[in-house]
């Protein structure tokens, strides 16, 4: 049963993959990854880590396939055509070198193929439930999480401001000015409401 | 029980679609599309293994990668959406100097 569950989403993924490769659409580019990520999110199912489907799900599915999409409806790049290429070898070589990283890969998978079995060892007892992988984010690795929150913060500023109108001079522009003001207003105003 | 080694070769293939797709397409969104799923394939290849071993450092390691790749997202897009400002073009083939 698990190798039907195993062999149907696996072919829902490459499909997934390779339809996002193929598609014109930037908009069902988006959509096919997002069927990429869903079958990836059973994966992590069928290899017993319950917390990273959620986490995958939340994350990939529900924020980062959200932000392409919004940033694809903004520039408006589902109608942008592919041009042909500055360097007409390009594709050629790029086909030819991933063909030849699909056949190490099936190549390192068929010389090994004697050991895989040693994973079948009895595994009923839950090694990653959120409780344990809550356990070790806040004993062993402490400090990768306190550091993530700086990442976080740090891609916040960032993209703040990156999308400050900056003038040339390097004061803000009106545009930038206007919208500070409209967020907050003049303390003036308000003092002298309230006397 | 699905061998770990599977896994490991599906990673594989669904990184070579990834490579394929920063390769070949000129769409700078579709290139960033082709990175997250690279690096999806390299978290599926991490949690195969932590099943094999039994244990959950190799998820500890995928969450910190999806925080990273999600901040990675956001910076990425907030830059493209710059240089769209003043190129209007997502053609990467075009967007070939550092002026503006």
């Amino acid at each position: 049963m698990e190798y039907i569950v195993f062999f149907v989403t696996a072919v829902v993924a490459v499909i997934g993959a390779l339809m996002l490769l193929l598609s014109r659409n930037a908009v069902h580019s988006a959509l096919w990854l997002l069927l990429n990520f869903s079958s990836i999110a059973v994966f992590y199912l069928l290899l017993r880590a319950p917390f990273l489907f959620a986490v995958q799900l939340i994350i990939y599915a529900g924020a980062i396939i959200v932000l392409f999409l919004f940033v694809v409806m903004l520039l408006g790049a589902e109608r942008a055509e592919d041009q042909r290429d500055t360097l007409a070898w390009q594709r050629p070589v790029a086909l030819v070198l991933v063909v030849v990283l699909l056949c190490e890969a099936a190549y390192i998978f068929l010389a090994r193929a004697g050991e895989t079995l040693t994973a079948a060892t009895a595994t009923t007892e839950e090694f990653a439930s959120p409780a344990l992988i809550g356990e070790a984010l806040f004993t062993t690795y402490l400090l990768p999480f306190e550091i993530t929150s700086v990442i976080l913060l740090a891609a916040l500023v960032g993209v703040v401001v990156l999308h400050q109108h900056q003038s040339r001079t390097g004061r803000p522009t009106e545009q930038a000015v206007q919208d500070m003001s409209e967020i907050a207003p003049e303390p003036t105003q308000t003092a002298a409401s309230s006397r | 029980m699905i061998p770990y080694s599977w896994y490991v070769l599906l990673a594989a293939i669904l990184f070579a679609f990834g490579v394929m797709g920063v390769l070949i397409r000129r769409n700078a969104l579709i290139v960033f599309m082709s990175v997250e799923l690279m690096l999806n394939s390299a978290n599926l290849a991490l949690v195969a293994y932590a099943q094999r071993w039994q244990q959950v450092n190799g998820q500890i390691i995928v969450f910190f990668v999806i925080a990273v790749a999600a901040a990675e997202v956001a910076v990425g897009l907030a830059l493209l959406v710059t240089i769209f400002r003043s190129r209007q073009t997502t053609n990467i083939d075009e967007i070939n100097t550092l002026k503006g």
